[in-house]
């Protein structure tokens, strides 16, 4: 049985598929058809729609999704929130105002998808500021057909000048632009469009959250998480979606059904059926077994339950593991992270998986159970063959162990891809090198992944760096090993040569930035200053009121 | 005034609310059938059996169709035949369709597909561009033009170089993916709900394949999920199929391409070889040039010949080519035939031209935009097309220094040259380029537009015109043409469907020309309605023939001197029962073109929009990743209908633009399997991808000196083009790791792994 509320009518299905998807179940079993089909991989956003959780603390977590891709059963005890769910009669939701006239839609089409993601944004517990300040230039308006008529200096309302980097954050504040825009860039990551190049949609981010409101009032949202905690109470169980609630109930559905595969995010696993068209009659979910929700920071190790979501993950390690912090940002999209888990991209086993490479660099381990015994298995034996594991039948993985980078030791992570959002590693590396006290290595750990048909580490580039000083010539000798480690494929993404390369180009930058003190070797590093300088601009077009008079 | 204003898109309330129908929203009508298409798996060959039975037995399928099913062979190719709907034994290209089943589910249709047994008698697909010029495998044959002789320019130039540039394909992406749903009528016909940017095209051919008169067959199309010249004759097919099983079962039939089939089964951009051969004097003049233009058309001519004339008719951009001679090719590969994409061959011919200019400009270690500007378009000498059109208003010198200054680019490009001299990793680049796009389908006779127009006796106003809503805004600009026409309120103006039944033999809502046509045309239907209604204040309520006005959304005049002032109901109402006819159609053909192709001589451009873009970028010398840091636009669009929509195509052109010549790569394998076949692995830009520092602005006071609708000027397609200067930097940025000694070769597109081959061949 699976029961949760769309809005706030409560749904009980209790004959679906265990395949059901929930961007199905609304298009096609109710009829909702705000919301979109751009790609069926979770790969475009058109679908996104909002989940809301209650909270351990009461509150309410609302949280994008991909609709197309998750599973119905997913969203047991749940609250789904479509487009469709956020105006008031007539009175639209500060999102979808800002949308409307900023000129956020053209083809319309994605627009549900952003309208989604954005609320989210807003409802997030980390919403930036953002204030409106500044004066509004006046800027003459235009007759088409008057003897005078002038620049067309304006944008809708006729008050507004025409840029875009000051169109996004023009007569808005904010105290760091930067973490703004990046903020808006991970909330909207996932959503493609295809006319408007973004500007008057990252603008509505910027304005939604300036005219932000709660959506529920406090006593509302107290009923709602009341309400959530009841259904997701029910645990009668359903034919093909199975939802243990214990670790104990997983084992022994585990040996019951070998079969069936494990799901948590289902980002990858519903691919199957939307992409290659196969049918899952029983699916055991593990994402409300408890102890696989744990996410522990002790001194020097991070223990991370196999089902705790990457966002999470993110909030975390962005104190203790502000590199791989990074890496998450460019994992997959907001409604990725926010379902998909670490235990899915070991369990998974992908080459190209982001978090493999880190973990080997770092020398992690995970915990495996089968019925009632557990086994600790360090990573770098965990990976047997192409989408081969460790794993036994029956076997499940229960937790990580990573043992975070001792503070002297350097530790880099890079990925490399075609685009920077949403964007599966052509290569992806991470590095923890130790020196002693005179710099000479005492220890290298090196993960990459899309090198190999599994993730792997650079065995005989680390034997190279092994004792040595990390100086140029090491590390060109360890650059010059890279091809005995790996003979990597050519694919849709780069060639066998370029992956070479740039595996060792990656070597090399650890390198740059250790040896040198060059503080700008990535592109990111140059964003501030045009953010800064597109401010500028602004307050000089604000005096002017236009650009080209 | 309506016109000139930034109003909202019409359907933006619908946009944001969820409330937008597109053709896979409609209504689930009981019984409905879905419909999936089984696709070939090898690139060439022979189908040597085709076993559908387990298609036909599998859950849900309720009728299955192959060649061999249908009386005769349905061609839909648009201009040329060489697109079966169904392969009947040859098999083209990876992808194609060699049967249709329909099922009751989607699902169950798509998954039925796959059951097919098929073998083929598989032979050596044509995959490579130039492996097709050398073979002359052409789709069509080559066409020339030229003026003066070139080849004696050549001969005797200062200077003189060649080159070669290979310019990737761009699929479409429109967010929605190709879909019709068909409804069988009672007379035998179907009404065919599509998302099209060519409804009579599609009507046509369904006719075709039904065997039924035009009048039988209807398309009707609200809105599309985004099109680019995807919709334009890729929209067919689904609409075929679904038009056939409506018929044969007499059920709705409703046919959505899932994205993989979509990218499989339909056209993409052109992927080009463009060859030059220029001469040019030690200032950087350009004296003689001798272009060769190569589109990979794929298997069939579908709308190549017009796509690879349109990259001729750009190989000039903006610049004067004293003596030239173009040569376009049409390369048949066996690869999906490739079709309409904005710029339809434009930017092809205009990448290959600013490639030129940027290798003319090392060589003589000059700045690019030097060579630029002694090129360019003179107004009165020196503005003779290599097609013998005469250049008038010609708007890229304004535009060229006014951007030039406003960006600070000849600052900007010094400091970039500092910073580069003591950056290791990272290297910046800097460029400004033009754009001049000729507007106007150069096949004349496509230029026309009809609309209806209703006053309704309560004084509301139903618009009705032939183009069709993708995106770019067309129905609000047209309602806000009719709107101002009218004097009223936009609010009064409602925008309906375009249908076949409204306004016939319409053209395809392509060329940019959907405002410059439709808004023409649905200007003259409101101008009857307005003279009539004139006429009937004049004889009936006595009114003073110049005292009557129509504006703020009332009709006023005088009466013997005597104001007076009447609401829109009251002016309805009062013509309606005066029998006032309050229906008008309006038509519009672009006046003063002709092209004479076998001459390659004539006016086949009734104007040219212009712009002009300046865009800085950073690359990482260690992978070849790309980020563009500021982007400068000015853009003229004439008189603009509405601003914010103008300003939305060029910021949306561009940076669509700037996919197709950075992330956007199209990969096949030796075996012609596009591996490419998804979001996953083809990466259209998103949000990051935006310039971080994005400043755009019209051009001021630049009316179309043609009599356009507002003397406006087109904006759908030319925005695109800006993206070149994104290329270009990025050429310029490599450039700065062999001190600007080596001309790179960068070839389109810029990824990652294209920009470390071009700067590790430098360090070579």
């Amino acid at each position: 049985m699976i029961r949760f509320l769309l809005d706030d009518e409560e749904i009980t299905v209790a004959d679906a598929p265990a395949d059901l998807t929930v961007l199905d179940w609304l298009r096609v079993h109710r009829g909702r058809t705000g919301t979109k089909e751009g790609c069926g991989s979770g790969d475009c956003g058109a679908c996104t729609v909002v989940m809301v959780s209650a909270n351990e603390d009461n509150g309410l977590r609302y949280e994008s999704l991909n609709a197309c891709i998750a599973f119905l059963g997913s969203i047991h005890g749940k609250q789904l929130l479509t487009v469709e769910s956020l105006a008031r009669g007539d009175d639209l939701h500060p999102v979808q105002q800002a949308m409307l006239d900023e000129h956020g839609s053209q083809c319309g089409f994605c627009t549900p998808g952003f309208v989604m993601s954005m609320f989210a944004l807003t409802e997030s517990a980390d919403a930036p500021v953002v204030t409106r300040a500044g004066p509004t230039p006046a800027v003459a308006s235009h007759s088409p057909r008057g003897e005078d008529a002038v620049a067309v200096g304006t944008h809708p309302g006729a008050s507004r000048p025409l840029s875009s980097a000051g169109g996004w954050m023009y007569d808005l504040h904010t105290s760091d632009t930067k973490a703004l825009s990046h903020r808006i860039d991970r909330a909207l990551g996932g959503n493609l469009c295809r006319c408007t190049g973004y500007r008057p949609i990252k603008r509505a981010a910027a304005v939604a959250l300036a005219d932000r409101r709660p959506f529920l009032t406090p006593d509302k949202a107290t009923a709602l998480s009341d309400r959530l905690r009841a259904l997701q109470s029910d645990s009668s169980p359903s034919d093909g979606y199975l939802r243990p609630q214990s670790l104990a109930e997983l084992a022994s559905l585990r040996l019951q059904y070998p079969d069936a595969p494990l799901v948590a995010g289902a980002t990858d696993l519903a691919l199957e059926v939307t992409q290659q068209l196969r049918s899952l009659p029983r699916i055991i979910a593990v994402n409300e077994v408890p102890e696989l929700q744990i996410i522990e920071h002790e001194d020097t190790v991070l223990t991370v339950g196999a089902a705790a979501s990457l966002s999470r993950l993110y909030d975390v390690c962005a104190h203790c593991l502000p590199e791989v912090a990074k890496l998450l940002l460019r994992y997959g999209s907001d409604p990725v992270r926010n379902v998909g888990t670490l235990g899915g991209n070991l369990g998974s086993a992908s080459p190209i998986g982001d978090w493999p490479p880190v973990l080997l660099a770092l020398g992690a381990t995970l915990i495996l159970q089968r019925g009632v015994d557990a086994r600790e298995v360090a990573i770098d034996d965990y990976f047997l063959d192409y989408r081969k594991t460790a794993l036994d039948a029956g076997e499940f993985i229960r937790a990580v162990r990573i043992k975070l980078p001792p503070a002297n030791a350097v530790f880099a992570v890079h990925k490399v891809s075609k685009r920077m959002d949403d964007d599966i590693s052509t290569v992806c590396a991470a590095f923890l090198i130790q020196r002693d006290a005179d710099g000479v290595v005492q220890h290298a750990r090196i993960g990459y992944g899309g090198m190999a048909a599994t993730p792997k580490r650079a065995r005989h580039v680390e034997q190279m760096l092994q004792g040595t000083g990390f100086d140029k010539d090491a590390v060109e000798r360890a650059c010059a090993v890279i091809g005995d480690d790996f003979q990597p494929i050519g694919d849709a993404r780069a060639s066998a040569h370029y992956r070479l390369t740039v595996a060792a180009n990656v070597l090399r930058r650890v390198w740059i930035e250790q040896s040198s003190g060059e503080t700008r070797t990535q592109a990111t590093d140059l964003e501030s200053y045009y953010l800064d300088a597109s401010d500028r601009a602004i307050d000089a077009l604000a005096e002017n009121g236009n650009l080209s008079a | 005034m309506s016109a000139g204003t930034s109003e909202p898109h019409d359907a933006a309330y619908a946009h944001v609310t969820g409330r937008a129908i597109y053709v896979d929203d409609r209504p689930a009508v009981r019984n409905a059938v879905h419909i999936a298409v089984g696709t070939s798996t090898v690139a060439k060959g022979v189908v040597e059996s085709l076993d559908l039975a387990a298609v036909r037995s599998a859950p849900g399928v309720v009728d299955v169709l192959c060649a061999a099913d249908l009386p005769d062979a349905i061609d839909i190719g648009p201009v040329f035949p060489g697109d079966p709907l169904l392969v009947d034994t040859q098999v083209a290209h990876f992808g194609q369709a060699l049967f249709a089943v329909a099922a009751t589910s989607h699902q169950a249709a798509r998954h039925a597909a796959t059951m097919a047994r098929v073998s083929y008698a598989a032979s050596e697909p044509m995959l490579d561009v130039a492996e097709a010029i050398e073979q002359q495998h052409f789709v069509r044959p080559p066409h020339r033009m030229q003026r003066g002789d070139a080849d004696a320019a050549l001969a005797t130039a200062p200077h003189r170089l060649s080159g070669e540039l290979i310019i990737g394909g761009q699929e479409h992406f429109y967010l929605e993916g190709q879909v019709a749903h068909a409804e069988p009528t009672e007379d035998g016909g179907v009404l065919v709900h599509s998302s099209n940017q060519n409804p009579t095209e599609t009507q046509h051919l369904v006719a075709h394949a039904l065997g039924l008169p035009m009048h039988r067959v209807q398309v009707e199309v609200r809105r599309m999920g985004g099109g680019f010249g995807g919709k334009e004759t890729h929209a067919t097919a689904p609409a075929v199929f679904a038009a056939l099983f409506a018929t044969r079962l007499d059920r709705v039939a409703c046919c959505r391409y899932s994205r993989r089939d979509d990218i499989l089964l339909t056209g993409k951009r052109h992927g080009f070889v463009a060859r030059y051969d220029v001469g040019f004097d030690d200032e950087g003049r350009i004296l003689g040039i001798r272009h060769l233009l190569a589109g990979q058309c794929g298997h069939s001519p579908d709308l190549s010949d017009a796509i690879v004339d349109r990259a001729m008719f750009h190989a000039d951009n903006a610049y004067y080519l004293p003596a030239v001679q173009i040569d376009g090719l049409r390369c048949r590969t066996n690869t999906v035939s490739n079709t309409a994409f904005r710029g339809f061959g434009g930017p092809q011919g205009m990448l290959a031209m600013e490639t030129v200019i940027d290798e003319i400009a090392f060589a003589l270690g000059k700045d690019p935009l030097h060579v630029r500007r002694l090129n360019l378009y003179d107004q009165h000498e020196r503005n003779i097309t290599p097609y013998h059109q005469t250049v008038q208003t010609f708007t890229v010198p304004r535009l060229l220094e006014t951007l030039a200054q406003e960006a600070d680019y000849a600052a900007r490009r010094a400091e970039i040259r500092t910073f580069n001299a003591g950056s290791r990793v990272l290297k910046r680049g800097i460029a400004l380029t033009p754009v001049k796009f000729g507007i106007s389908f150069t096949v004349t006779h496509l230029n026309q537009a009809g609309a209806l127009v209703h006053l309704y006796n309560d004084g509301s106003v139903l618009l009705n015109h032939g183009g069709t809503e993708m995106g770019q805004g067309l129905f609000q600009k047209v309602r806000q043409i009719v709107a101002d026409e009218l004097g009223m309120a936009v609010e009064r103006v409602a925008v309906s469907a375009t249908r076949t039944d409204k306004v016939p033999n319409t053209s395809a809502t392509a060329a940019s020309s959907g405002s410059d046509l439709n808004g023409m045309a649905a200007l003259n239907a409101a101008r009857k309605i307005r003279e009539r209604i004139v006429a009937h204040l004049i004889a009936q309520q006595n009114a003073d023939a110049d005292s009557i006005q129509f504006a703020d959304d009332q009709v006023s005049y005088s009466v013997n001197g005597s104001a007076e002032k009447r609401s829109w109901p009251e002016v309805a109402g009062a013509a309606y029962r005066a029998r006032v006819p309050l229906s008008a159609t309006g038509f519009y053909a672009t006046p003063d073109i002709g092209y004479n192709r076998e001459q390659a001589k004539g006016r086949p451009f009734y104007y040219f929009a212009c712009g002009a873009a300046v865009t800085e970028v950073v690359i990482d010398t260690l992978t070849g990743e790309t980020r563009v840091l500021r982007t400068d636009i000015l853009h003229d669009v004439g008189r603009s209908i509405n601003p914010a929509i103008d300003l939305g195509q060029i910021e949306g052109g561009y940076v669509q633009g700037l996919g197709w010549l950075t992330h956007e790569e199209l990969v096949w394998d030796d075996k012609g399997r596009l591996l490419t076949d998804g979001p996953a692995t083809y990466k259209i830009p998103a949000i990051s991808d935006m310039p971080i520092d994005f400043r755009v602005a019209l051009l001021a006071d630049s009316p179309n000196d043609e009599a356009t609708v507002f003397h406006s000027k087109a904006v759908g397609e030319p925005p695109l083009m800006l993206a070149i200067s994104a290329f270009a930097a990025i050429r310029d940025a490599v450039a700065s790791v062999a001190d600007y000694q080596v001309f790179p070769r960068l070839n389109a597109p810029a990824t990652p792994e294209e920009v470390l081959r071009a700067c590790d061949e430098l360090h070579a």
